[in-house]
């Protein structure tokens, strides 16, 4: 026998309460993973930003448009690479819940300025071809059935109008940060519209994405943008795509906080839930724990028995956690389409951070009984009586 | 006449409950010869356990010297102490005190775990003990599978397999019927006898006392 045996014999005395004690924190860990993941979802967009990307917008506010011929003098602007502009363009496809991304973009510009969208060759050069062809990403594909060669039709809301798209490319998303969903077409298909129904709207375009070839330019490069534009029909404002992103869901920051704030104070009820489990199988054992300072056990090993007892089950209930953390999020995604959150996978650091919170809750759930075994005298311990 | 192994110099206790001191054990001195089975007689609240755990070294006079095997215990720091008892000492309690979740063999390595013995030598330590005891062929129960006497006896192996000098004993026939009491004195008395184990016990019961060969009572604190 090694004292290791004596401490998962002591973990499991209890049998229904240490099992009680590792559902209460599996169950609070899962919860934990899961909010995490729905904070990384929301956050998804800025951390799969290229930081070799600027965004330029109407500095007014990100509804007015800019016109597309800035595209050539920002071209001009030293260090800048490549030059694209995007619409969002919304309407409406089947009703209105279904909802993902769908962009009228300067085509050849917009996939050299978003290599992480990879499309095979032989697709890319139908779809540059085609003047109503569009993209679609390879998560969109799945959830709406999209093959090559079908055709996408879309109630236009901003851009009123029957509109018919046909599906010549599909794109691969480079890893599990990149967006999946988005469907982009021709910017040219509706600009031509534009000038015969509304020409007012003819070469307006919503922002431009800037590709630059060294991040650390970001910052004369997006300033001297922006000087250029100073004092015309439409100023510019632009800024790092991460910045950009940020600003979109500052609206939803309050909510993001106080998932964020929700999934901290869970750890506070594991600690909770283990620290009183702790309590009371430490003092159960008062009497014991001075039989072995008795026989000549040391503090120290007193203090690895009861901490070793707490890991152990706050391990095993953070590790069957984070296993179940997992077919939650794949269920999850199962039922809510892929389109609404766009990028949901449980982050390599949840199990981090689930894993440390563990051990540390583990040490601190033991610090109180440890305290107490070693600082009650042998023979108080060996007079108590429950 | 045989060597001191236990020299009990003018020792006095006390407890402190909340700002009162209550008084324990006054000025007691006290001998006992190596070999010796000695028995601690006195009413109940008279400090018969509180000098046995003074000689144990788990508990420290307020005054006075007590040297065990030629060691001036009461100078030893805590950490000291417990490797001392670890060697010197084997406990014996009137409730057992076994680990409800070890096994009689677990129970009885228990202290064995404490020294350098490889896992085979702790085995035929543990056997011994177990033999001794006469419980060889319930090495595998647990506590709650045995009787009171066994449990008593399962206690008394791990009492002796560190083969300390020194036996100390609290009311071990206390919780148990007249036969299984009968048969731990015979066990003491052998170990005293056969193994040469100094034992101090402390007892109410008068049979018991009769086992020793010399009996010291306790009243208030004073030897008598
Ligand atoms: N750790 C302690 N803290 C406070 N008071 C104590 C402590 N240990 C013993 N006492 C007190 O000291 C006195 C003697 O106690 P002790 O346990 O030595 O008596 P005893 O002779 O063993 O009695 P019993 O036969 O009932 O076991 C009692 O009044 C007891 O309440
Ligand atoms: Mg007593």
């Amino acid at each position: 026998m090694k004292i290791i045996k004596l401490l998962f014999k002591n973990s499991f005395r209890h049998k229904l309460r240490t099992t009680l004690t590792i559902l209460g924190i599996a169950i609070a860990v899962t919860a934990f993973g899961f909010l995490r993941t729905v904070v990384t979802a929301w956050y998804a967009g800025v951390e799969a930003s290229s930081p070799n990307r600027l965004i330029t917008r109407n500095s007014v506010s990100f509804i007015f448009p800019l016109p597309y011929a800035y595209k050539e003098r920002i071209e001009r602007i030293p260090g800048v690479e490549t030059v694209a502009y995007m619409n969002w363009f919304q309407g409406v496809y089947i009703d209105k819940s279904q909802f993902f991304a769908r962009m009228a973009v300067d085509m050849e510009a917009s996939l050299k300025a978003y290599p992480e969208f990879i499309v095979p060759p032989e697709q890319k050069e139908i779809l540059l071809r085609e003047r109503n062809a569009c993209v679609v990403g390879a998560d969109l594909a799945v959830q709406y059935g999209f093959e090559i060669g079908d055709v996408i039709p879309i109630e236009g809301d901003i851009y009123p109008g029957e509109w018919e798209f046909v599906v010549r490319a599909i794109y691969q998303p480079r890893d599990k940060t990149v967006d999946g969903t988005q469907m982009w077409f021709h910017w040219e298909y509706l600009d031509e519209r534009m000038k015969q129904d509304m020409p007012g709207r003819a070469g307006d375009v919503g922002w431009y994405v800037i590709r630059i070839s060294n991040p650390a330019d970001a910052a004369r490069i997006s300033e001297a943008v922006d000087e250029q534009f100073k004092n015309s029909r439409a100023e510019t404002k632009t800024e790092t795509e991460a910045a950009f992103q940020q600003g979109f869901i500052a609206g939803t920051g309050l909510i993001i906080q106080l998932l964020n704030f929700l999934s901290f104070i869970i750890i506070g009820i594991i600690m909770l839930v283990l620290g009183n489990t702790m309590i009371m199988s430490a003092r159960e054992r008062t009497k014991e724990y001075a039989v072995l300072k008795t026989l000549g056990f040391s503090g120290g090993r007193l203090i690895s028995l009861i901490a070793g007892e707490s890991l152990i089950i706050s391990v095993l209930g953070a590790a069957a956690g984070l296993l179940l953390t997992l077919p939650l999020v794949e269920m999850f995604s199962l039922f809510v389409p892929k389109s609404w959150f766009p990028i949901f996978y449980v982050e390599p650091v949840t199990y981090v951070l689930a894993g440390t919170s563990a051990v540390l809750v583990g040490i601190a759930a033991a610090l109180f009984p440890i305290q107490r075994a070693v600082k009650t005298s042998i023979v108080d311990g060996l007079r108590f009586v429950g | 006449m045989a060597n001191t192994l236990i020299e009990i110099q003018n020792i006095s206790k006390s407890y402190r409950r909340d700002s009162m001191q209550i008084p324990v054990l006054r000025d007691i001195s006290l001998t006992v010869p190596d070999g010796e089975f000695l028995g601690l007689m006195g009413p109940s609240g008279s400090g018969k356990t509180t000098l046995l755990n003074l000689i144990a070294g788990i508990d420290k006079p307020n005054k006075g010297k007590i040297v065990v095997g030629g060691m001036d215990v009461a100078s030893l720091n805590e950490t000291a102490l417990a490797k001392w008892r670890a060697r010197h000492v084997g406990f014996i309690f009137q409730f057992y005190n076994l680990i409800p979740v070890l096994t009689a063999y677990e129970n009885v390595e228990l202290p064995l775990l404490l020294t350098k013995l490889s896992k085979d030598q702790r085995k035929k330590h543990v056997e011994t003990a177990l033999q001794v005891v006469g419980l060889a062929d319930r090495m595998q129960h647990y506590p709650k599978q045995l009787s009171g006497g066994q449990e008593q006896r399962v206690a008394i192996a791990r009492a002796i397999a560190t083969d300390p000098t020194l036996l100390v004993a609290d009311e071990p026939t206390g919780d148990l019927d007249k036969q299984s009491a009968e048969e731990i004195l015979t066990l003491l008395e052998r170990l005293n006898k056969e193994f040469k184990k100094t034992i101090v016990m402390v007892t109410h019961d008068p049979r018991a006392a009769e086992k020793a060969h010399t009996v010291r009572h306790l009243d208030k604190g004073e030897l008598q």
